[in-house]
């Protein structure tokens, strides 16, 4: 459609996920309208990422050192490690500002369909984590959908011969949503776990 | 636009944007459908617990362009509940389901006997009365009979001489190109030499004679999964992926 470098960008930004061909256009076509130092400092950002961000040697969270943020601050509870399918999931909870323990990224759920079993994921880099004894609690923050449930099933039957306090996340209500709005599903799971209050 | 309501097994899922999903599922009179279900990821969404695999949901869509759009979504049976326990149940199942979607490759084509096959697999197998391997393989086997691939077991694939169990050895052939059990005078060459018992397994499976197959023995069952799994890809003519992930107790 268009000639040489502009047809280029638009092509690669086409290429990111949700954005659309002519999404792609609006963004080119803003990037060459926009202050040139902006679009400069964007592209250098880009570079830096791709050059700088690896993986934590041990935990497999995003990180710019060979280990990240988290697993560097001493202050962090070496006894609990929450286990996570995605990088995204460690920063949702560390949103939450109440987890003081550590995380395990797996990269990924096992999902059979898809072809991943249990030999794709950071399963074996976990049972090293936790061969020394230190960790006492691990807690299966896997998504609450069908591969996240296999998947924190198929762990809790791998650690369990080690002693370990293995606990799940409780699926529930929504603060916020209407009950009459929740899915049989979610409110039984909700039943499920509901607590007593102490009042 | 132009809505139609129906009931289905979810098969798949996969992620569509920032907070949809594409559900492929089998329905029941309209055949294997994939249809968007928007905002089903979101925390707060009405239906998205309904729209996971191994779902037996009552479902309104409206017919969209390339993908329908589920409007409503209501639950039959969640069989994953009982399922996601059970590693190795639910790695069958997983086989299950993918099984079904590739005996139905034309989209919106009904396959009402592969959808009651496919709930009758699931139900059975989330009951936790025989062991998922068998469960399994006589899913695979009865959805190969109902696309039209049933593998003779008691008669030669070639000749139609029958076969029993008072065969000689090298008579028990199993010629997975032939479509089954072959006679010594047709065996191919590369045809593999199961026992007895295994070929007796498998007629088992395919008949739903339960109490047979239920005292049959460990070395029988591998040899008889074996032996199905090849005779299931030779004929779809593709893998089924989560094959090879299925964990057997």
């Amino acid at each position: 459609m268009y000639e040489g470098v502009i047809q280029d960008l638009i092509d690669e930004l086409g290429r990111l996920p949700g954005v659309g061909p002519k999404g792609a256009q609006r963004i080119a076509f803003y990037l060459l309208a926009a202050d040139p130092e902006d679009v400069r400092r964007l592209a250098s950002t880009l570079v830096e990422v791709t050059e700088r961000v690896r993986f934590c040697r041990t935990c497999g969270n995003v990180a710019e050192q060979e280990e990240c943020r988290i697993c560097r601050d001493p202050r962090r509870e070496l006894s609990v490690i929450c286990v996570v399918e995605e990088p995204k999931d460690v920063a949702a909870v560390e949103k939450m500002r109440e987890y003081r323990g550590r995380y395990h990224v797996l990269g990924g759920a096992i999902s059979p369909i898809e072809g991943v079993g249990p030999e794709d994921l950071r399963i074996k880099e976990l049972m090293v984590r936790l061969a020394d004894g230190t960790v006492t609690e691990l807690i299966l923050a896997m998504d609450p959908n069908l591969e996240g449930e296999a998947t924190a099933t198929y762990l809790a039957r791998l650690v369990k011969p080690m002693g370990l306090r293995v606990t799940r996340p409780a699926s529930g209500l929504p603060v916020g949503g209407d009950l009459e709005y929740a899915d049989e599903i979610t409110l039984g799971r909700a039943f499920e776990g509901r607590r007593l209050l102490d009042v | 636009m132009s809505l139609y309501r129906d009931e289905g097994i979810v098969l798949r899922t996969q992620k569509l944007g920032e907070a949809d999903r594409i559900i492929t599922l089998l329905a029941k009179r309209t055949g294997r459908v994939r249809a968007v279900g928007k905002g089903v990821r979101r925390t707060k969404s009405r239906f998205g617990a309904r729209l996971e695999p191994f779902t037996h949901v009552d479902l309104q869509l409206y017919t969209g362009r390339s993908l329908d759009v589920i409007t409503q979504a209501e639950t039959l049976r969640p069989y994953g509940e009982r399922l996601t326990g059970d590693y190795p149940r639910y790695t069958a199942g997983v086989a299950m389901l993918e099984t079904a979607e590739r005996f139905t490759p034309e989209e919106k084509e009904p396959a009402l006997r592969q959808f009651l096959l496919l709930v009758g697999g699931l139900r059975t197998l989330g009951a936790k009365v025989h062991d998922p391997r068998l469960v399994l393989d006589a899913y695979l086997l009865r959805s190969l009979a109902v696309a039209g691939y049933a593998p003779s077991l008691e008669e030669c694939a070639l000749c139609g001489a029958r076969q029993d169990g008072s065969a000689s050895e090298r008579s028990r052939a199993f010629a997975v190109a032939a479509g089954g059990v072959t006679c010594q005078s047709c065996r191919p060459p590369g045809a593999s030499t199961p026992a007895v018992q295994t070929v007796a397994l498998m007629t088992a499976l395919l008949r739903g004679d339960w109490p047979d197959a239920d005292v049959s023995e460990g070395r029988h069952r591998v040899e008889c999964s074996g032996l199905v799994a090849a005779y299931l890809q030779w004929h779809l003519e593709h893998s089924i992926r989560s094959l090879r992930h299925v964990e057997h107790v």
